[in-house]
């Protein structure tokens, strides 16, 4: 790999990870003016116009707070808990195609940080890493609560993980390949050979499958057990103060971020959208108004999560298991089993 | 060929520190950086499938199961139960027979012409589908039957006291 | 079109593919390093004894958290492993569906068979009910 292609790689990391960062920050805003919108109030307005400047006096705050380690907690791992969890929030994002490839001068640059061939395998792996940061938080921190709050949240990331790796199986057996790019290059515009190339018209219930699973990875309502705050105080992060908790709660945003990504990547057309190449619009422009396509996707589901959360009471324990396993799971191979034989009755 | 040697140290250096820390919870940490190196060390083989199984099951999954053990275990108890002098004599003897064997494996696999690999692609998942499901069908299928006598058996012991 | 990307998809699938991988991983560790050490430098330290006891909404604490928990999340782990085994196995047999045709689905079914047989003996044995 020569220099240049190092440094714009490096380029791309930063800017990526700069917009993961701005969007997990402006969720906790958004997720504000949501909840106050649905609750009919007002929602932060003080800081700037609307509000708009409270994400960064959040941030400041947590950086001026008092760090607080607690004498009976493991010292070393009460710090590696919420760095884990930040860490593999973070590092999710490198095979997500944000767009096509921009020409600037004679240079291609190909907007994705890098197109492996096991795309979606990385991400399914690094899912499961997300574990590791909240199991270890929550028995570090040496609090009756947290550590409910820590072995409920495994339990229920590795439940979920199952049936949302079905869910891609079926969704793999119509695209033939795990590459993330090429699945996004196969959705191509939005309606050929009489019918939506757009993989949520051909896998539905795998859509829907995916999308109950991605809201119990990201531990958000109606999956919010881990630190549902009226059993468990502040669940898996009870003992956490400062930035510490605030990589928490950022971890969490920016899963949100992740997942609606890959969401939007796998089953809505990623960076297609409608018409793409029959307006007549020049390369460059097309990819950007990809990358803006996905965004507005991504937005929307960032949304829809949201507006779950502020709509839908938290489920019970053995309910939550109960769909995990019993539900999610024989459903998600009852669509294997129909993609299957559909795929080979119409080939 | 350097950068192996870089990751190979890595990979030993982490797994020593696994035997000798201390704390259980710090060696489960460090057999994950373990488990990672050697994701590595098949990503540079180009054996990619396996490197992501690696990084799967090993790093997100069994892992988990080791910690969720700590976790089952009541870890207060500070004394470590006094080993007795046999068993520190077995320990040796057992830890000298293995030691042995990589010496004695080592020194017959270097004698031995070095595998070449006809196809350097054979590692991606797709060509290792088509392996798996033509060539070894049989050995596929017969583990389907391992992990259903895995699952019973898991069961049954859980179940066992009630 | 189909076609083309098709045919072009096995252009990566070289080790070096993964080193950008190795750049985020990188540069989230030295987000993650420097915030850290700025939010302990930055933040004042008043710390008293009531201050580092853990919180257990008031209550006095009793003992410590180091207690065994129920096996049944041992066994959701272990039945985790098993099954995260199975969905490895399918990810190959998926890309080449097309290529295997309906013998290779045969041949999964027959495999999938097997586990849902486990499936049902674990749903049977009430493993995974909570009571």
């Amino acid at each position: 790999m020569e220099l240049a292609l190092v440094l714009e790689k490096f380029i791309l990391v930063a800017i990526i990870f700069g917009i993961s960062l701005v969007t997990a920050m402006y969720s906790t805003y958004a997720e504000r003016k949501v909840a106050a919108f649905l609750q009919d109030r007002v929602g932060p307005n003080r800081a700037g116009p609307f509000g708009i400047f409270q994400p960064m006096a959040d941030g400041a705050k947590m950086f001026m707070k008092e760090e607080i380690i607690p004498t009976q907690s493991s010292g070393l791992l009460f710090i590696v808990g919420p760095s884990l969890a930040i860490l593999t929030a973070c590092i999710g994002s490198a095979v997500i195609p944000w767009g096509q490839k921009l020409t600037i001068g004679s240079r291609v640059i190909d907007l994705q940080v890098t197109d492996i061939n096991v795309g979606i395998l990385y991400i399914f792996g690094v899912v499961s890493l997300g574990v590791y940061g909240i199991m270890i938080g929550g028995w570090a921190s040496n609090n009756k609560y947290s550590l409910l709050g820590a072995i409920r949240a495994a339990s229920q990331n590795i439940s979920y993980e199952i049936a949302m790796g079905l869910s891609i199986i079926a969704l793999l057996m119509l695209t033939g390949t795990l590459s993330l790019r090429q699945i996004a290059e196969q959705q191509h515009g939005f309606w050929s050979n009489g019918w939506f190339t757009w993989n949520v018209f051909r896998q539905p219930l795998g859509f829907i499958i995916f999308i109950i699973c991605a809201f119990a990875e990201t531990n958000r309502s109606p999956f919010d057990l881990p630190e549902c705050e009226t059993e468990l105080v502040g669940g898996y992060h009870t003992e956490y103060s400062s930035m510490k908790l605030g990589f928490y709660l950022f971890a969490e945003y920016i899963n949100m971020f992740i997942s609606s990504a890959v969401m939007a990547t796998l089953y809505f057309g990623g960076f297609n959208f409608p018409f793409m190449h029959h307006l007549g619009l020049s390369e460059n422009l097309v990819t950007i108004l990809g990358v803006v396509a996905l965004f507005i996707k991504i937005i929307f589901f960032i949304f829809f999560f949201m507006w779950v959360r502020w709509t839908i009471p938290r489920f019970r324990y053995d309910q939550l298991m109960d769909l995990g396993w019993k539900v999610l799971i024989p459903l998600a191979i009852a669509n294997i089993v129909l993609t299957g034989v559909f795929a080979t009755i119409f080939k | 060929m350097s950068l192996f040697y870089f990751v190979a140290f890595l990979s030993v250096f982490f797994s020593l520190l696994v035997i000798f820390s201390k704390n259980p919870v710090h060696s489960v940490l460090y057999l994950i950086l373990t488990f990672f190196t050697f994701t590595i060390h098949y990503f540079l083989l180009n054996a990619q499938f396996l490197g992501i199984v690696n990084f799967i099951v090993y790093m997100g999954a069994i892992l988990v199961l080791f910690l969720y053990t700590l976790m089952l275990m009541n870890l207060n108890t500070e004394t470590e139960p006094v080993k007795s002098n046999l068993l520190k004599i077995i320990g040796v003897i057992g830890g000298g027979c293995l030691l042995v064997t990589l010496i004695a494996s080592l020194k017959i696999s270097g004698n031995t012409e070095p595998v070449i690999l006809r196809d350097p692609n054979l590692g991606l998942v797709k060509n290792l589908g088509k392996v798996l499901f033509h060539q070894f069908l049989l050995p596929f299928e017969v583990s389907s039957i391992l992990l259903l006598s895995a699952m019973v058996g898991a069961v049954l012991l859980a179940k066992k006291e009630s | 079109m189909l076609h083309y990307y098709l045919c072009n998809m096995e252009a990566q699938s070289l080790p070096v593919n993964y080193l950008p991988i190795i750049f985020q991983m990188i540069v989230a560790l030295g987000f993650v390093f420097t915030t850290m050490l700025a939010t302990h430098k930055l933040g004042p330290k008043r710390s008293t004894k009531d201050k580092l006891t853990p919180f257990e909404s008031g209550i006095e604490v009793i003992g410590n958290a180091r207690t065994p928990v129920s096996i049944k999340y041992f066994l959701v782990a272990i039945l985790f492993v098993l099954f995260d085994v199975e969905v490895i196995f399918m990810y190959p047999w998926a890309v080449n569906f097309r290529d295997l045709g309906s013998d290779g689905m045969i041949e999964m079914f027959v495999f999938m068979g097997t586990l849902l047989l486990g499936f049902i003996y674990i749903i049977k044995k009430k493993a995974l009910d909570w009571d």
